[in-house]
This record gives C-alpha cells, sequence and structure tokens, in this order.
C-alpha cells in the first residue's frame, strides 16, 4: 500500500471567492412567460438568482394604432383607444373624447361631466385593483385576488348596464353620452359604493401589515424621486417616490376642480409605497363618486354639437337636416377645425396625452398617444439590476405594466 | 395649461439672450405656447432650460415625429413638450429639417426618459439621434428597411383588390 500523501496547506493553495472563475447564465424570461402577466421580452444575465444585466425587447403586440388613426374618422378611432390600457378603457375612451372636444371647442354641459367622473374613477378603481391583487398573487397570496376580482366584476356590470360592453368599452360619444343611465346604474353604483369599502379593508387586513407581504416587497424595485422624473415616470409609480404630480389638480379637467381629493404619496417608491398609494387613491376615487352623486346636476346627457352627435333616431326618420348629419357622421365626412392641440387626463398608469394635429380635414393628419407605460417601462431594467428574479417579477407587477399600452 | 403673456415675454427674451437667431418662431396654439427653433439649438436650448434656476424644465412629457412631404427642405419635424412642475409651465419646442439629413442632437443625457422615445421616432420617421446610447428599432421588425409613419406610406387601401386572401375575405 502506497503511504498516503499528505499535501501541505501553503498561501497558494487556500481558493478566494475572487478566484472562482464566474459563469452567467442567460435567461430569456418571455415573450409569454405566465408571471409576466403580458408579452414583454427580458434577456437576463443572471449570476445564480442574481440579475446582472437586463436587456428588454418590446414591440410584440405593436398594432400600428397612429398609422392607422390617419385613416379613420375621429369617432372611429375611440376603439383604438380601447386597446390601449385595457384593464381601464373607459379612461382612455373618455380622454380621446375630451381631447377631440377640446379641438372642436365643444361645450360639454356640466351633467356630462359628473357623469365622466364617475366612470374614469370607476375604471381607475378597476384598473388598481388589477394591480394590486396580482401584486398580492405574486408575492403568493391568491386569495385577495379572488375576492377583489368579484368587486370588478361587479364593476364591469355596470359598465355593460352603461354601454352594453365590459373590457374594451368603447364608451360614451363625443360630446357625451349615447343615452343617459338609467336607474338600474345608478342603483349599482350606489351598491359597489357600499360593498366595495367592506371588501377593500378585508383585502388591506391580509396585506398591509402581513410580515411576509412586507418582508417582500418593502425595498423591492425601489427607484428615487430624481430617477423616477428623469425616466418620465407619472402616476402612482411617480407619487409612491414622494412626488405629488397628479394632472387631476395640476390641469383639472371634466370639472375635477370641483371635486375634494387627497393626492396620496410614498416616500420609498418601492413595491409597498406603490401598492399603498394605489390603495388610498381607490378609497380617494370612492370620495370622488360620492361627491359627484351627491352633486349631479340636472341638464343634457350630450352636448348641442348637431355635426358630431349622432341625431335622435327618431328624428333621422322625419327631419332632413338630422338625416344628413346621421349621414355624415357616419361616413366620417364632419370636417374638424385646423389645429394642435394636447390634451392630458390622469390615466390609471400615470399621465395619458392624446397629441392631436388637425388640418382640416375628416382624420388627424397626424396622432400621437402618450403613453404612460412605454416612457416608464424603460428603467425596468434599471430598477431590476442586482435584485432576485423574483423580484423583479414583482416588480413589474407593480409597476403596472399593460402590454397594449406600451406597445400602442 | 397655456402659460401667461408675461411668462412668454420672458422665455422668448431668454432664447433670444442665450441662442441668437435659433428663433423661428412662436405661437399659441390653442392652450399650448409653441416654439419653433432651428435644429442646431434644440438641445442646448432645452438643457439650457433645465436647469434654469426660475423654469426648471425638468420633464419631458412627450416627443414625436412629424412628417410634411410639401415642406420644401422642411420635410421632416420633432416635437419636444416640456413640463415644468414647480411653476406648472407646459410648453412644446419644435424643428423642421430636410427629410435627406434627418440628424440631429439627442437629449438622453438630459433625460433618460428620451431614450425610448427617440428610439420610436427612429423607427417610425428615421430621425438620426447624434449622441444616442443605443439607437435601433423598438416597436417594428429589426429588418425593417422602410420608416413606415412617413407620409408616403398610406395605410392599406380598404377597397385594395389585388390580394386573394381565401381565409380571412376581403
Amino acid at each position: 500500500m502506497s503511504k498516503k500523501q499528505t499535501k501541505e496547506i501553503t498561501e497558494s493553495t487556500i481558493i478566494l471567492p475572487e478566484d472562482i472563475k464566474k459563469e452567467y447564465t442567460i435567461l430569456n424570461l418571455g415573450p409569454t412567460h405566465p408571471a409576466t402577466h403580458g408579452i414583454f421580452q427580458n434577456i437576463l444575465k443572471m449570476d445564480g438568482e442574481k440579475i446582472v444585466e437586463a436587456e428588454s425587447t418590446v414591440g410584440y403586440i405593436h398594432r400600428a394604432f397612429e398609422k392607422l388613426a390617419e385613416r379613420k374618422a375621429y369617432y372611429q378611432i375611440t376603439p383604438y383607444t380601447d386597446r390601449l390600457n385595457y384593464c381601464s378603457a373607459p379612461l382612455n375612451n373618455l380622454g380621446w373624447h375630451m381631447a377631440v372636444e377640446k379641438l372642436i371647442g365643444a361645450e360639454i354641459p356640466k351633467r356630462v361631466q359628473y357623469m365622466r367622473v364617475i366612470i374614469m374613477e370607476l375604471a381607475r378603481i378597476i384598473d388598481h385593483i388589477i394591480c394590486n391583487s396580482v401584486i398580492g398573487v405574486d408575492t403568493g397570496a391568491l386569495t385577495g385576488f379572488v375576492y377583489m376580482f368579484q368587486q370588478r366584476e361587479f364593476v364591469y356590470d355596470i359598465f355593460e348596464e352603461i354601454c352594453g360592453a365590459r373590457l374594451t368599452t368603447n364608451i360614451g360619444r363625443i360630446g357625451g353620452f349615447e343615452r343617459d343611465f338609467s336607474p338600474k346604474v345608478w342603483k349599482k353604483i350606489e351598491q359597489f359604493l357600499k360593498e366595495f369599502p367592506k371588501v377593500l379593508a378585508e383585502f388591506e387586513s391580509l396585506f398591509v401589515r402581513n410580515r411576509i407581504f412586507m418582508d417582500r416587497t418593502i425595498g423591492c424595485g425601489a427607484i428615487s424621486a430624481e430617477k423616477a422624473l428623469s425616466y418620465g415616470f407619472t402616476g402612482p409609480n411617480l407619487r409612491a417616490t414622494g412626488i405629488d404630480y397628479d394632472v387631476r389638480v395640476m390641469n383639472p379637467y371634466s370639472s375635477y376642480e370641483d371635486f375634494d381629493f387627497i393626492i396620496p404619496v410614498g416616500t420609498q417608491g418601492d413595491t409597498y409605497d406603490r401598492f399603498m398609494v394605489r390603495e388610498e387613491e381607490m378609497k380617494q376615487s370612492l370620495s370622488i363618486i360620492r361627491q359627484a352623486l351627491d352633486k349631479m346636476p340636472e341638464g343634457p346627457f350630450h352636448a348641442d354639437l348637431p355635426e358630431f352627435y349622432l341625431p335622435e333616431k327618431q328624428d333621422v326618420y322625419s327631419k332632413m337636416e338630422a338625416l344628413i348629419y346621421q349621414f355624415k357622421i357616419v361616413m366620417g365626412e364632419n370636417d374638424v377645425p385646423v389645429g394642435e392641440i394636447y390634451h392630458a387626463i390622469e390615466a390609471a398608469n400615470g399621465e395619458l396625452g392624446f397629441y392631436i394635429i388637425s388640418d382640416g380635414g375628416r382624420t388627424p393628419y397626424r396622432l400621437h398617444f402618450r403613453r404612460p407605460c412605454f416612457i416608464y417601462y424603460q428603467a425596468y431594467t434599471e430598477m431590476i439590476k442586482g435584485a432576485m428574479l423574483s423580484d423583479a417579477i414583482l416588480t413589474m407587477s407593480s409597476l403596472n405594466v399593460i402590454a397594449g399600452e406600451l406597445d400602442a | 395649461m397655456l402659460i401667461s403673456q408675461s411668462v412668454q415675454e420672458k422665455l422668448i427674451n431668454e432664447i433670444n439672450e442665450h441662442f441668437q437667431d435659433a428663433l423661428v418662431k412662436h405661437e399659441v396654439l390653442y392652450d399650448m405656447f409653441t416654439i419653433t427653433l432651428k435644429r442646431e439649438a434644440v438641445a442646448p436650448l432645452i438643457r439650457h432650460l433645465y436647469n434654469h434656476e426660475e423654469f426648471k424644465f425638468k420633464f419631458l412629457t412627450n416627443l414625436c415625429g412629424l412628417h410634411y412631404p410639401n415642406q420644401k427642405n422642411q420635410e421632416l419635424g420633432l416635437m419636444y413638450q416640456l413640463h415644468s412642475f414647480e411653476n406648472n409651465y407646459r410648453i412644446r419646442i419644435k424643428t423642421f429639417f430636410p427629410i435627406n439629413d434627418p440628424v440631429i442632437a439627442t437629449v438622453t443625457d438630459i433625460f433618460n426618459a428620451a431614450n425610448w422615445m427617440e428610439r420610436q421616432e427612429y423607427d417610425f420617421f428615421g430621425i438620426e439621434f447624434k449622441g444616442h446610447p443605443n439607437l435601433k428599432r423598438i416597436l417594428n421588425v429589426d429588418d425593417m428597411t422602410i420608416f413606415p409613419m412617413r407620409k408616403e406610406y398610406p395605410a392599406e387601401d380598404q377597397a385594395r383588390k389585388d390580394k386573394n386572401d381565401i381565409m380571412f375575405g376581403r
């Protein structure tokens, strides 16, 4: 038997951590990954479970809305706006109507503005429901999601009662609404205002002071206020960093100046703050709806805009003028004034802007959507650098990136 | 959204003082004060307004390309929209340049947000941003050879007959 050789330990034989040759793994997250809720591709360079570098590719559901819109009459563009942020389609629809009304210089009755505020706030609530309950799902808590989605379904019922559609609503018309809210709608809104706070309180008791949830979200995907501004953040994501920018207050539209509400802000700009800002915004939205219901003025449900608002069907059969207008509107042959406008609304994800250049024809000469998702999603690769893979998923869901709005 | 008359005048004086002959025209379009500039002055002016003590235009709201085929030597254009949160001023800056020389200085070194916005305008209008860190197509496929938002590419004619699509009909 040979003698066992013992090696002497010298300084050169000790392996230090920096001597180990690092091997990175390339992980292709997406484009159709169940955890990313949409079509996003991120190519991640991983060191174990840590992300070293990331690169995102977008454009998988690009549908060229801006080009298509150059062939369509203004009222025909509304269904395209449905498909921007499809989680809160009414916000986009009404924002578009308001942009066109600004271009043609229409005066909108107070009642229509208040009705719009109700719909927009309902849409904001259901968008925040999606975002916040999905944060819960991504941290491993499915329960809250199910209960909150029941309420979301209820708001869909309200939309269905108003316009006949649920997800891609095409709600309202240029100049107002196609019909007044039915008594059933008012009843359902009241019922929602009564029931939703209870569900929301239950949801909060599941999450807000939950140790696991807090450990998981505090400090995850944080961004500083300066960085967020530079990256063009708007909406709840910007407010979570501590900047109280809200289009509803800065440049009020649709009579938002009549309502009393608070802009919630965070401090750290992390996932927990974004969650909390959205929670508080839902409560503020409820309060705005309550105020709008209490102050609801009497009056017509549409503006006096014969060139853009379809006449009563009865008149079309009996009056020549109404028939002419009906024909011209449906064919989209009404010219709009020459002009250039930018109209911004506070959508659920931030400042949704419509930039229209009109050369006086039936279609916009150039239309550009300022999509909040597209602008702030570019910060994502920087936000997840150095984080764990599971935190990257959580960061994405807390940013509430919607693929339809990203790619337009 | 419109800024007051006195602020407008102050802005114009500021531009005339620091950037001689750069101002082409200024106007009020609906509720937005719009300045048209020569392209060399755009990026320096945006940086100047960003660092300015009073105006503080620290937010780039929007950036979009424009194409007017009938404007001789001024076919392509860009629109920038700046916002000062502190004062709640919004302004629009426009610039035009020839289509065979679509080059303009980038503003990505001022605003991180401009990165994808500029890539989008490169993608759709073929405007090249000098100094951009990663100028490649973003929404369209990489091997596309045209710039589809230019006016010479009309959206598909609904009544075209040259396509024989049995599955979806036409």
